[in-house]
């Protein structure tokens, strides 16, 4: 059974201008152990979607599980308890510590509201700053004191205290530098092995997304539009809106940059205000046909892909249509056939 | 020394220098005391060439650009020494006035926050507008037309509609293109790119990085793109230059130096990004700690106390610039002593 679901889940937001549909009827599975990739443009829905299934932000339609347990509707009583199952780390460390709070408080403090004896919080706050690799004396210490890396230590450290079973990460190391992201990435590997934690990884930055998820679901404008093995996806995507990101994402590789056929997007995510009719990403797609603008596609099975299952939504996807992209793990490149 | 077994580097046809910093030094004047933010620079930039500068944060990588510009913010900077030549002039010398005239004409700057350059109480048009009256001024109509014909040549959709656009109305990838429209409005010699596409999706990036290559095949203009992304470095540039610590550590042609990165910062940084490595869910390598303040550089080589491989002579010096191969300088006591031996592992 899946650590962490979602069926048919939306949020939607009334804004002045109208109904605002940032989250569209996502299904979701997080299983034990894994890491799952959430990728797309900014503003397509992301963060809104981590939020919605810790309970921050208010579903619309569609059911929340946590192991299994309904918790669409729960109360606020009952949702501090999912806290010790369900976390959430930030990209911006700095605005989620409280900064007149000393780093061993804010450790401490998920212990707390769970009720946790003082002398208990101390010794699993020293164990946990031990595991993130920040040294004792900076329990004293105050969020300002620290860098943007050792800031992400402390939100992890946190986001573990109570051992939960999954952490939404949203966007964890799009602020860090390249270094520093090595470090804290290499720490979540490690802290996953050690104690079997899953996590929804949000991320704009495939190469990180590639690098350590096991799955992924790519997202525009609110749908899934793609979702199945990150290694699948990575030598082959089926939706051309997964074949433009990949394509898009630049290459620490001269040889293979000026090689790799460059095809880039055109045009800027529609407002999500006005989706576009039939296929939202029709305006920008460059297989689109007349059939796109009309008619939605749904998300379904992709053909031929083994045990590993596979979605995709769109009317000529890149697999089944018999488009052999030319994709090298690094490029794509269209090829119709 | 190891190096020389290299297989032949394609030597560069040499190309006459458009723009050329020698020995720039800058200092910051703070309580804590002299600090050297830019420690002799030197590069080159020849017409059609894109050169990127690359490091993380706090490398000095800004500070740099602004100098070159003249646009530094004194105090607390100064340029302390050293000479950057346009075409044969020496910046460092000119007065504010004649510098004006050389920014935005021959030498333009473009920065990561496009809301930094642009004024929010007027259209993007009439910004455009009045660059072009600044150094070539015309009829008014002659410079709306030409205006639009800036906004069409970034690629904005429906450039007459958002010719009367304020910034707020526009995207923040539209906005930099209205300020790439900016840059480019009178041919400048050379365009320096400070993080340009850092804030934007990767989406956007690629638009953007695509259209400031055009603009370049187009007009012959060199390019000085900064950037802290390895990627961005590979998709772009002709030549690499790395900095760290307001330094110099490393340059060559991008094929070169990715090939074999020499300095160890250099390596770090390779073994660090997920795409460089083209291993999927191995372990990234780690460059332990981070970028130091400029207060607190170690004495030695201010890489020493992050370096795997940093020996007793890297505590007591200084190392400077070798050239290990034609084209190539690299500031580093291992690579000068022994060499780095061809296929060792990146980050190793
Ligand atoms: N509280 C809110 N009220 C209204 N609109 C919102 C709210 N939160 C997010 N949005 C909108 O929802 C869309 C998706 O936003 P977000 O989930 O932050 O995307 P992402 O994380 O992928 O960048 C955006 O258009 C954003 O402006
Ligand atoms: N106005 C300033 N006053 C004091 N120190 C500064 C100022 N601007 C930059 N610095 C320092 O100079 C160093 C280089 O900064 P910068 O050029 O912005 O780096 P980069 O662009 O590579 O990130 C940093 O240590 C930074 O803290
Ligand atoms: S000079 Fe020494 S300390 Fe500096 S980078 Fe080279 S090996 Fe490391
Ligand atoms: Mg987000
Ligand atoms: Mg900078």
């Amino acid at each position: 059974m899946a650590i962490l679901s979602a069926r048919s889940l939306s949020v939607h937001f009334d804004t002045p201008r109208g109904t605002l549909q940032a989250v569209n009827d996502v299904d979701l599975d997080v299983e034990a152990g894994e890491t799952v990739g959430l990728v797309g443009e900014s503003g397509c829905g992301k963060s809104t979607l981590g939020k919605a299934l810790m309970r921050l932000a208010p579903a619309t339609e569609g059911r929340i599980f946590v192991n299994g347990r309904d918790i669409t509707r729960l109360g606020k009583g009952a949702i501090d308890a999912i806290r010790s199952e369900v976390q959430m780390i930030f990209q911006d460390p700095y605005g989620s510590l409280n900064p007149r709070h000393s780093v061993g408080k804010i450790i401490g403090q998920p212990l707390s509201v769970a009720g946790w004896k003082r002398a208990d919080i101390k010794a699993r706050v020293a164990e946990l700053a031990a595991k993130v690799g920040l040294p004792e004396a900076a329990l004293d210490r105050f969020p300002h004191e620290f860098s943007g890396g050792q800031r992400q230590r402390i939100g992890i450290a946190r986001a573990l205290a109570l051992n939960p079973k999954v952490v939404i990460c949203d966007e964890p190391v799009s602020a860090l530098d390249v270094s520093v992201r090595a470090q804290v990435i290499n720490l979540m590997k490690d802290l996953q092995a050690q104690t079997g934690v899953s996590f929804l990884f949000i991320s704009h930055d495939l190469s990180v997304v590639e690098h350590i998820c096991d799955r992924l679901l790519v997202m525009y404008l609110g749908r899934v539009v793609e979702s199945g093995r990150a290694e699948d996806i990575w030598r082959r995507p089926a939706h051309p809106y997964t074949a433009a990101l990949l394509a898009a994402a630049p290459v620490a590789n001269p040889r293979l940059a000026r090689t790799r056929a460059h095809k880039t997007l055109q045009g800027e995510l529609p407002s999500p205000l006005s989706p576009p009719q039939g296929c939202a990403f029709h305006t920008r797609c460059p297989l689109a046909q007349p059939r796109c603008a009309a008619e939605r596609p749904l998300l379904r099975g992709l053909a031929g892909q083994g045990a590993a299952p596979r979605q995709v939504a769109c009317h000529f996807d890149l697999v089944d249509h018999q488009r052999t992209p030319d994709v090298t793990a690094t490029g794509t490149a269209y090829v119709s056939a | 020394m190891a190096l020389i077994d290299a297989p032949p580097l394609t030597p560069l046809p040499p190309a006459p220098a458009l723009l050329s910093v020698s020995d720039l030094e800058v200092t910051l004047f703070t309580r804590a005391g002299q600090l050297k933010a830019v420690d002799r620079l030197s590069l080159e930039v020849a017409a059609g060439e894109t050169l990127a500068i690359v490091g993380e944060s706090g490398c000095g990588k800004s500070i740099s650009a602004l100098a070159l510009m003249r646009l530094l913010p004194e105090p607390p900077a100064k340029i302390t020494g050293g000479s950057v030549r346009l075409a044969g002039r020496d910046l460092t010398r000119l007065s504010e006035g004649e510098m004006q005239r050389v920014r935005g004409k021959d030498l333009a700057m473009i920065f990561q926050d496009p809301m930094s350059a642009l004024n929010p109480v007027l259209t993007v048009g009439r910004q455009i507008v009045e660059v072009i009256a600044r150094h070539d001024p015309a009829s008014h109509r002659a410079m709306q037309a030409r205006a639009l014909e800036l906004m069409r040549k970034v690629r904005i959709p429906d450039a007459e509609r958002r010719f009367n656009d304020y910034p707020h109305q526009l995207s923040g990838g539209m906005n930099q293109r209205i300020v790439i429209a900016m840059a480019i409005a009178c041919q400048p010699k050379v365009l320096v790119a400070d993080e340009p596409t850092t804030a934007l999706d990767v989406t956007i990036q690629a638009q953007i990085l695509d259209l400031m290559k055009e603009l370049q095949a187009e007009t012959g203009m060199g390019l000085i793109i900064i950037t802290h992304d390895l990627g961005v470095v590979a998709e772009t540039a002709d030549r690499v230059l790395v900095m760290y610590a307001g330094r110099k550590v490393e340059d060559g042609t991008v094929d070169a130096v990715f090939d074999r990165p020499l300095h160890p910062y250099t390596r770090g940084l390779m073994g660090a990004t997920p795409s460089a490595t083209l291993q999927p869910h191995g372990r990234l390598a780690e460059i332990p700690g981070s970028v130091p303040a400029l207060a607190d550089l170690p004495a030695g080589c201010a890489f020493n106390n992050r370096c795997p491989i940093a020996f007793a002579r890297c505590f007591a010096e200084r190392p400077g610039l070798t050239m290990p191969a034609p084209a190539r300088s690299v500031a580093c006591f291992a690579v000068e002593q022994e060499g780095v031996r061809h296929g060792d592992p990146v980050g190793a």
